[in-house]
């Protein structure tokens, strides 16, 4: 893989975007891993020159941050929690079947370039719990069998749509969307589930509500 | 006071369907908290926020105003609002839910508090993980851009302002807001010593307000209500409403917004309790970093002030309950495992002591503890609270000690016993039959 001029072009506008150029750099390494599905080291000199530092500099950043890669990805980016609350509310036993069904462990991708698979920590869905990403998009309230079946529908390249967020695209197509956010898909899909709504629901239909608290000097 | 039943404000109206666009912010009321402010002196703004005794929402619980007040005025400096929507602490998952269903309310609260700050650049640092709340939050700003609230001379006031939605890329560290500063400013995410504090040298070493997503929420329903109808709301000392995530072994884990002081037990009762009609084994009140409690402190009101008297804190207020099925071994060991991973490695206590608690703690988990190692362990968190370079190695050497005051015989257990043999894990899923409960 080689950065296109287009690439370059983008970096720069991200760096146009802060009062600092430097303080693109997390944005600009999502986009190089949206074109390289990694963060390559063509990748890190190209972050370097734009911003007039050093690559080592660079890869100081790219290998702090969990999310950057040091190889590719391939298609699909799968994520298991296994933090406390998730993994003993079941999340343990969803990455054990996913890691059976695509043969690989921690942070490791496929034979097939298919899929990568991660044990995550929280990924502030505890409510839904136990949760998965897929591409980092959420796919809540799993099971072993469910999340085996998202996997398996993936594989056949039928179309899986977030719980809460758009159909999944891929790995490469979330990273962009991590450096340019407005990719014309925020009105895809749910954001707002039953679980998030539960606590409403029931103050109405319990007659609790502070809409009828006076405003002002009560 | 207002300290009991349930009060949807901020998520009063996360059932319509539109709510997270600007017409349909609009349609219930939005924006007009900012079309009051924008007509205030930015002092009176603070002295506002200084009044209502709004506190922080990220976990600290640090008085919104005073922090606003700390930022010197007339320096000649640009100031910097930056949002902390970094939100990683395990079991804290209310600032995604906001973002993504309430997106505006978080905007019209940066663009106030900007004004009262006089910053003329706002940065919301969202973790990388969560595209669809990113998505949600870039659409409102963009929106709001188009709608004259962001940009220059906003409402015809001479005020201009510049909001970035910047995207973070998995750092749990990032949370705390001195590492979130040097991520944002393109290096590693590793604490800096304070002082001096973001206030006076934060972003760029410019003068810096760091504030939670449900903090700034707040904002535009205090400007627009009034301070005497926040302080309704809640206790003295922590006046308001909280939105609350309940997670765990609940019927009805969710989103339950209610004023500070409701107790957990009536928290549960709305969670239609604890599955299978069971018990509490135990339950941490806000993210794994603060102390655990059991089923004697569910009477305990859900403030600041009292959940401090009861040995632990607040935190970030989403409690996570855990029934009888659980291993206090393994959830403890669960959770320094995780904070060894996320230590930054900046400080030798953090870095080394998360390394050699853990490595212990595992001994437990597969039964082979040691008598004295219980007390080994006691030492290790003691050399790490107080001595580390930042909250995250306090927050390490925290679950032990709470999980060893309330249930020793299980690590005593421990040092013949596997947690699995204590526990089935399989029992403690939330799709496991009743039969294995």
């Amino acid at each position: 893989m080689t950065i296109s001029a287009e690439t370059r072009d983008q970096l720069r506008e991200l760096a146009a975007r802060y009062p600092k150029s430097r303080s693109a750099l997390l944005p600009m390494l999502h986009l190089v891993q949206s074109v390289d599905d990694e963060v390559t080291s063509e990748g890190i000199n190209v972050c370097a020159e734009i911003l007039g530092i050093t690559s080592a500099e660079v890869t100081a950043v790219a290998t702090f941050y969990t999310m950057y890669k040091r190889k590719p990805v391939g298609k699909h980016h799968i994520g298991v929690c296994t933090n406390t609350l998730c993994g003993l509310l079941g999340g343990d036993a969803v990455y054990s079947a996913l890691s059976e069904r695509l043969g690989i462990g921690h942070n490791e991708p496929s034979a097939d370039g298919q899929f990568w698979l991660e044990h995550i920590e929280c990924q502030a869905a505890c409510t839904h719990a136990p949760v998965m990403t897929v591409d980092w998009e959420y796919m809540d309230d799993v099971t072993p069998a469910s999340a085996v079946a998202v996997v398996d529908r993936l594989a056949r390249g039928e179309q899986v749509e977030s719980t809460r967020g758009p159909v999944i695209r891929d790995f490469q197509a979330t990273e962009h969307t991590l450096a340019f956010p407005l990719d014309g898909l925020v009105n895809d899909g749910v954001a707002v589930d039953a679980k998030m709504l539960v606590g409403l629901r029931l103050a109405n239909e319990r007659g609790m509500s502070a809409a009828s608290i006076p405003a002002g000097d009560a | 006071m207002i300290t009991t039943g349930l009060t949807p404000i901020i998520t009063e109206h996360w059932d319509k369907p539109d709510l997270y666009t600007i017409e349909g912010y609009r349609r219930v009321g939005g924006y007009q908290g900012l079309a009051t402010a924008m007509k205030m002196d930015p002092d009176a703004i603070i002295g506002q926020i200084k009044d209502s005794g709004l506190r922080g929402r990220g976990g600290a619980g640090f008085p919104t105003g005073m922090k606003w007040g700390f930022v010197p005025q007339n320096d000649g400096k640009p100031h910097y609002l930056v949002v902390n929507a970094d939100e990683s602490e395990p079991g804290a998952c209310k600032d995604i839910p906001i973002m993504l269903a309430n997106p505006h309310a978080l905007v019209e609260g940066v663009i106030i508090t900007s004004y009262a700050i006089r910053a003329s650049h706002a940065f919301i640092y969202i973790r990388g993980e969560v595209p669809h709340a990113i998505r949600k939050v870039a659409n409102a700003v963009a929106e709001a851009r188009a709608a004259g609230l962001i940009g220059d001379n906003i409402l015809g006031s001479g005020f201009s302002l510049d909001v970035v939605v910047h995207s973070g890329a998995g750092a749990y560290i990032c949370g705390e807001e001195t590492a979130l500063l040097d991520s944002l400013e393109g290096y590693r995410g590793q604490p800096r010593l304070k002082p001096p504090f973001p206030a006076v040298a934060g972003l760029y070493a410019s003068p810096t307000v760091i504030n939670n997503v449900e903090t700034i929420a707040n904002i535009p329903y205090i400007l627009d209500r009034g301070v005497p109808w926040f302080r309704q709301f809640g206790t003295e000392k922590s006046p308001g409403f909280k939105v609350f995530a309940i997670s765990g072994h609940v019927v009805h884990p969710g989103i339950y917004e209610a004023p500070l002081g409701i107790t957990m037990r009536e928290l549960l009762e709305y969670a239609g309790g604890i599955r299978g009609g069971g018990e509490v084994k135990f339950w941490l009140p806000g993210g794994s970093s603060v102390p655990m409690l059991t089923a004697e402190h569910l009477d305990i009101p859900l403030t600041y002030e009292d959940m401090a008297a009861a040995g632990t804190m607040l935190g970030t207020g989403t409690p996570m309950l855990f029934d009888n099925t659980v291993s206090v071994v393994k959830a403890v060991t669960r959770w320094l495992d995780f904070y060894k991973h996320e230590s930054c490695g900046k400080c030798t206590p953090c870095r080394e002591g998360t390394y050699w608690i853990t490595g212990v703690l595992e001994k437990f988990e597969h039964g082979r503890g040691t008598a004295a190692e219980v007390d080994t362990l006691v030492n290790l968190c003691s050399q790490i609270a107080g001595r580390s370079f930042c909250a995250l190695g306090d927050a390490a050497a925290t679950p032990y000690p709470a999980a060893l005051k309330y249930f020793r015989a299980e690590f005593e257990a421990a040092t013949s016993t596997s947690a699995d043999e204590q526990f089935n894990p399989v029992a403690s899923y939330v799709f496991a039959e009743a039969a294995t409960r």
